[in-house]
């Protein structure tokens, strides 16, 4: 089960080794889909604009990247071409901190404390929020979606999609009061 | 509501594009809001910390902002000049929040 306090040293985050390898196989699909940052020659992506202005098809990219004006598209596009490319950079690195930070306890079989500082422990909880969007809206999770999970077919193969967001979701509400 | 989430919207006003003059008293000059809508995965706690952190808001004023996504659907979250309300709202997109910027009418 895992755990997190806050001490002297930072805050500690415990997993076991099978929740670490969860949470690592999540933030590398995170990153899949987030995509590989701009070619280095692209002179607007050097400044951080892109040339499309388009809202994502897929729901899951729409989400974590939703339209700022609801009813003018054009103001929307505006601000997705200059703001989207410099949110997906953010989005990549808090993984990446992730990844990181859960890189130091790799290969070992008992679970162990992954100790964060603010600025990692912040980005644990950005990262966290970025893949329960992802799941829950591939879920298309409501407000009952916990009714809706215990009526499931044990087979049903959402079940296990399920399952993951329920624990992240306890593993980010531990975390952002460890922050508080 | 929702076990440990919050839920759905409807929707705003249209927005306008006229800028506002920069003459007028700056002290009523703040046209454009920061809005969050309520959606079903976004945590209550996060997003009382998210406004804590982005806004420093004290954690009074951050609950009460967050209670009322919850139960009205939205809150306007901050007020000022159209860039800076665009400012907040990339914010708030980089920590997973559904935030939209609208005029005040």
């Amino acid at each position: 089960m895992s755990a997190v306090k806050r001490t002297r040293k930072g805050i500690v985050l415990r997993l076991e080794p099978e929740e670490a390898a969860l949470v690592r196989a999540l933030m590398e699909q995170l990153l899949e889909l987030l995509g590989e940052p701009p070619a280095a020659d692209d002179e607007l992506a050097a400044v951080g604009i892109s040339g499309d202005a388009k809202k994502p098809d897929d729901p899951v990219l729409a989400r974590l990247f939703p339209d700022a004006y609801r009813e003018d598209g054009d103001a929307a596009g505006e601000f997705r071409r200059y703001t989207e490319m410099g949110l997906r950079d953010g989005k990549r690195e808090a993984a990446g901190t992730v990844l990181m930070t859960l890189g130091a306890v790799e290969g070992v079989a008992a679970g162990v404390d992954t100790v964060l500082d603010e600025d990692q422990a912040q980005a644990w909880l950005r990262a966290l929020n970025d893949v329960r969007l992802a799941l829950g809206t591939r879920l298309d999770i409501s407000e009952e979606w916990y009714e809706e999970a215990a009526r499931l077919d044990p087979n049903d193969p959402r079940m296990a999609m399920f399952a993951a967001y329920d624990w992240l979701t306890m593993l980010q509400e531990s975390l952002v009061r460890a922050m508080f | 509501m929702g076990k440990r989430g919050y839920a759905a919207m409807t929707a705003p006003a249209p927005v306008e594009l006229e800028r506002p003059d920069v003459e007028e008293d700056l002290s009523s000059d703040r046209p454009w809001l920061a809005i969050v809508w309520n959606d079903p995965i976004n945590l209550m706690s996060y997003v009382t910390y998210v406004f804590q952190t982005v806004f420093g808001y004290p954690k009074t004023k951050a609950e009460k902002l967050m209670l009322d996504v919850h139960h009205k659907g939205r809150a306007v979250v901050a007020n000022g000049t159209r860039e800076e309300m665009e400012r907040d709202v990339e914010i708030l997109h980089s920590y997973g929040l559904w935030a939209t910027v609208k005029r005040d009418d």
